[in-house]
């Protein structure tokens, strides 16, 4: 998977968002404080937001070009995005929230519905409504929902943000798992060190809408002395 | 009881109601879905146009669509080409009652759209979903609670309409006499015995609607 960025503009309230960058890693993470502009980052991505200018090309295929005057929808991007909090369909079942984008004749064998349903633990929700779930269970079928659309790239907003520490523990492996075996390319937003070490290879790091740094993540962050991780790169560089 | 006179302005009322309110639906909801969800020029113009109704005398709405649909109006003639009596018949009530209650299923269907999360219908984008698609499965689905409280609104208003009816559609016994043209006709007259049914009628009708509306809006809450 490649993703360029070239030229971001984005006007947001406080500050523009402005960036150019090439990414290629399994999992690349966008890192940076609340109010950075990830968000923003990710629906423009994703096609829900109109940028001042940008061109974005995935794979070789340009998806915006506001120059050539390109803007292909967000249905006809392939990007598949987790929301935070999953933003589930209330009056749609589990099972209903998973076949939403699924197109069985479209799925490359390993994102069919039933091995996507075993993989991330869904056997037994599918009855369910969205808001009989937890935190962890609704994160886990909006993951499921959009690798169902069998996307070449994944956007994930701070999946694990709502959840207690205990619960993140656990939902990590589903995220590896979908990076390792489905093979599914992540583009990863969080605020936490700790889950760009764990998850991602590359990291973007954002601050009020500029790309403060862009590297592997063992350069760019090493061990604090308190248990964790830290960013090394002092926020005013770049 | 009701006299077998009573009993047809009941149904009378009850259908040209019922045929004004379903016949607004499909405008009602696209308008509603405009309102709530785009922007563009003219869009303030647009809603006052559909609240005009509520705040015009109904009578000056009668008078508008009267001048409008009849023999020498701009709409009228091409009626009569297609044999439309609208003009002092059940289908000038149905048209005024529409006109009337308009504004109240627009308003339903807006306030209805505007609750549906955004981020649901771009979610339901991103996983492939055209324009009508997210329309038809997620934002109507949605907000159809709150159009079909806007509905029973509208419906209870066309019930009651009686301004614009009777400039548009007059008072004719048997085929335009709606409850709410009956009664203002027994009063006149000082029928008092059978004005005292009617009335019973009117509310017990608008209670039963009104009621339902309320019951629909106190479920739509409790799902937030």
């Amino acid at each position: 998977m490649t993703l360029v960025l070239s030229a971001i503009d984005l006007p947001l309230a406080a500050f523009p968002l402005r960036l150019t960058a090439t990414l290629g890693a399994r999992a690349t993470a966008i890192f940076g404080p609340s109010g950075a502009g990830k968000t923003s980052l990710l629906d423009l991505i994703a096609g829900l937001r109109r940028p001042a200018s940008a061109r974005i090309e995935l794979d070789g295929r340009v998806l915006t070009d506001t120059l050539s005057r390109i803007d292909v929808p967000p249905q006809g991007r392939g990007i598949g995005y987790v929301p935070q909090d999953g933003v589930l369909f209330p009056h749609l079942s589990v099972a209903g929230n998973l076949r939403y984008g699924y197109r069985a004749d479209r799925a490359p064998a390993r994102l069919r519905l039933e091995p996507v349903v075993e993989l991330l633990d869904l056997g037994s929700l599918l009855e369910r409504r969205p808001a009989d779930l937890s935190g962890g269970e609704r994160q886990r079928v909006a993951l499921g929902r959009a690798l169902l659309t069998a996307p070449k790239l994944l956007l994930l907003d701070e999946p694990l943000a709502a959840l207690d520490a205990g619960l993140k523990e656990r939902i990590l492996p589903y995220l590896t798992a979908v990076r390792d075996e489905l093979e599914m390319p992540l583009l990863y937003v969080t605020h936490r060190a700790e889950e760009v070490v764990a998850l991602c290879e590359e990291v973007l790091v954002l601050e009020r809408g500029r790309l403060v740094a862009h590297g592997q993540t063992l350069e760019l962050f090493r061990a604090s002395a308190r248990p964790g991780w830290e960013l090394q790169v002092p926020p005013a560089a770049g | 009881m009701l006299s077998a006179e009573e009993w047809q302005i009941t149904r009378l009322s009850l259908a040209t109601a019922a045929l004004a309110t379903a016949l607004l639906l499909p405008p009602g909801i696209a308008l509603g879905w405009l309102l709530a969800r785009r922007r563009f020029a003219g869009k303030a113009l647009l809603e006052t146009l559909i609240a005009l109704p509520l705040v015009m005398p109904p009578v000056a709405t009668g008078f508008i669509l009267l001048r409008l649909l009849g023999r020498r109006g701009p709409l009228g003639d091409w009626l009569e080409r297609v044999g439309l009596d609208v003009v002092f018949t059940w289908r000038g009530v149905v048209v005024a009652m529409a006109v009337m209650s308009l504004p109240l299923l627009v308003r339903g269907a807006a306030v209805a759209f505007e609750s549906v999360e955004p981020r649901l219908e771009q979610v339901a984008r991103t996983l492939g979903a055209s324009g009508s698609r997210v329309f038809l499965t997620i934002s109507l689905p949605l907000a159809a609670r709150g159009i079909a409280s806007g509905a029973l609104l509208a419906f209870a208003r066309a019930l009651g309409e009686f301004g614009a009816t009777i400039v548009l559609a007059g008072n004719v016994p048997g085929r335009t006499t709606t409850l709410s043209l009956e009664i203002f006709q027994r009063i006149q007259l000082g029928q008092g015995t059978g004005t005292s049914r009617l009335l019973a009628v009117s509310v017990a009708l608008a209670f039963g609607a009104v009621a339902l509306h309320q019951w629909l809006m106190s479920r739509e809450r409790r799902r937030r």
